[in-house]
């Protein structure tokens, strides 16, 4: 506020012919998004509450939709019989082989598309024909070829995760500032240490995008096969469940396959964090 | 360290960018290169520096020192840092392949550091720095190999006018306390003019060589207040050389 009223102020002569004054309306609201932290847990709360009352009030049928209070009292036994931990272990198994497999093969790949003109070349037929199939279409070729165990079950999970692996590394590589290679050329660094130093500390953001889609693939692949050919596996126990009308077991086992996509995303979320702290 | 630049000439695909240039850089000297935009200035000078083979002529090097690590080395535009590498570590790269005893790499990384006044921020990474301060950094990795030339690629244009201003008074004491020859690209004459002893002008593209003027004021004593008259008749005389060609570049490029 100014120290002189209006009259008395040094500049008031040269206001005398100006028109009114009047403040600056403020127009700079909203567009500004701030995330509440209690707004996620207040709307699982509120689900978890209405969906408990809808049950306990007898508004839905407890057959086509049990209760949270059911299904944690189902998740609870099965994890004492040992049965769950079996299924459990069964997917958990093939979903790390078959992802391993399947990202050391993309990574290779996108890596060699990346710095060569014939891999990139051979390497883009490819990758366009065969993307777009849906893997598991290729289950029942897979099991004639390798049998109904469990090998052609982590060949459909590698299958799936090695394309966008393979796709995320070589955009990577590819998007590598042109800078830094000339950088490191014009200090005569090995081809070698460039690739190591340069190239795939550079693509790593992209690459460990491409592994948060393709630990969802594995996921979504392991449910598939194990519904179409296995008796051990979440995917199995759930079509089991489905089959005998429980679903109270049934909704167990998608309740671990959330927690599953939960650990997956949280695990590539401390890789990220650990690797792209410098971002 | 002499530099001799051979009738070179180049282009990219159908598009004519470097026609017959020829000049030599003496021992120490500092030779700047200034010219419209797209006159093939950062072309030429990584035809120097061996990342670009020219379409014709050659580029011939005599009186390396054998002390230098990395005869023929580069300041960048655009600083070339590695995001995910501290400030030591990035000055420390183009040392790391060399067979070089740890104690010896440590020490040459620790002397770029203390020249380009940047031992405090050693653990800093470069997103924690300001432009300048990444210039610097880049500037460190480039004095860690302990160059015979420097190809400089208008190390200042991305700073503002404060910063340059600073950074230019550094770099000019600090090509002055290091026996190195310079080839330094730039638009901005007034850089030429502090820190160039001589100032190769260019023609729009196709760039061709179209005078090269010496500056005979010492580069001690340019920011003296004598040598302003001087300077300004540099410039004057720079800049009558660059305006028609610069305008007749900018249509060009407004009508691609």
């Amino acid at each position: 506020m100014s120290e002189w009223p209006m009259s008395e102020s040094p500049m008031s002569e040269s206001r005398i012919s100006q028109p009114r004054l009047a403040p600056v309306r403020f127009r700079g609201r909203g567009f500004v998004v701030t995330p509440r932290w209690y707004g996620g847990l207040a709307a699982f709360f509120i689900i978890i509450a209405l969906w408990q009352a809808a049950g306990s009030l007898g508004w839905v049928s407890p057959l086509f939709l049990p209760s949270p209070l059911a299904i944690l009292q189902a998740l609870i036994a099965l994890t004492a019989s040992g049965e769950l931990g079996q299924h459990i272990a069964a997917s958990a198994m093939r979903i790390g082989v078959g992802w391993a497999l399947g990202t050391s093969a993309g990574l290779a790949l996108g890596l060699s598309m990346g710095l060569w003109g014939l891999a990139r070349s051979i390497g883009i037929s490819v990758v366009s024909a065969l993307f777009p199939i849906p893997k598991i279409a290729l289950l029942p070729l897979l099991i004639l070829w390798l049998g109904i165990g469990e090998p052609s079950k982590i060949a459909t999970i590698a299958l799936g995760v090695f394309f966008p692996t393979t796709i995320a590394t070589y955009s990577g590589v590819d998007a590598v500032p042109r800078t830094l290679i000339r950088m490191a050329q014009s200090f005569d660094l090995p081809f070698s240490a460039i690739v190591r130093k340069i190239v795939v500390p550079a693509a790593l953001p992209s690459i460990l995008s491409g592994f948060r889609i393709s630990a969802s693939i594995a996921l979504l692949l392991v449910v598939s096969a194990e519904m179409i050919g296995a008796d051990r596996g979440i995917g199995a126990f759930v079509l089991q469940a489905g089959n005998l009308m429980q679903t109270d077991q049934l909704l167990a086992g998608v309740v671990v396959l959330s927690i599953f996509g939960l650990i997956v995303a949280r695990l590539i979320g401390f890789l990220e964090a650990r690797l792209l702290a410098w971002r | 360290m002499t530099i001799i630049v051979e009738r070179v000439s180049h282009r990219f695909d159908s598009l004519d960018v470097l026609a017959d240039i020829s000049f030599e850089v003496g021992d120490n000297e500092i030779f700047a290169v200034v010219g419209p935009s797209g006159c093939g200035k950062s072309t030429l000078l990584s035809i120097i520096g061996g990342l670009i083979e020219p379409s014709a002529g050659a580029v011939r090097v005599g009186g390396v020192s054998p002390d230098a690590l990395n005869p023929i080395t580069f300041v960048f535009q655009d600083f070339a840092l590695l995001p995910w590498r501290s400030v030591a570590t990035n000055v420390q790269l183009p040392l790391e392949h060399r067979d070089l005893p740890r104690a010896e790499m440590q020490a040459l990384v620790n002397d770029a550091l203390r020249r380009t006044g940047l031992v405090d921020f050693a653990e800093a990474y470069p997103k924690q720095l300001s432009g300048g301060m990444r210039q610097r950094v880049g500037i460190a990795r480039a004095l860690a190999v302990k160059p015979s030339i420097l190809l400089l690629d208008e190390p200042l244009s991305a700073l503002d006018g404060q910063t340059r201003e600073i950074l230019m008074e550094d770099l000019s004491q600090l090509l002055a306390s290091t026996r190195v020859s310079a080839v330094y690209v730039t638009h901005n004459l007034d850089e030429a003019l502090r820190l160039a002893d001589r100032i190769a002008v260019f023609s729009r593209r196709p760039g061709r060589l179209r005078e090269i003027l010496e500056v005979p004021i010492p580069r001690s004593e340019r920011m003296t207040p004598g040598a302003a008259a001087d300077l300004a008749a540099l410039h004057e005389r720079l800049w009558s050389l660059i305006r028609t060609e610069a305008i007749d570049a900018e249509r060009e490029v407004g009508h691609v």
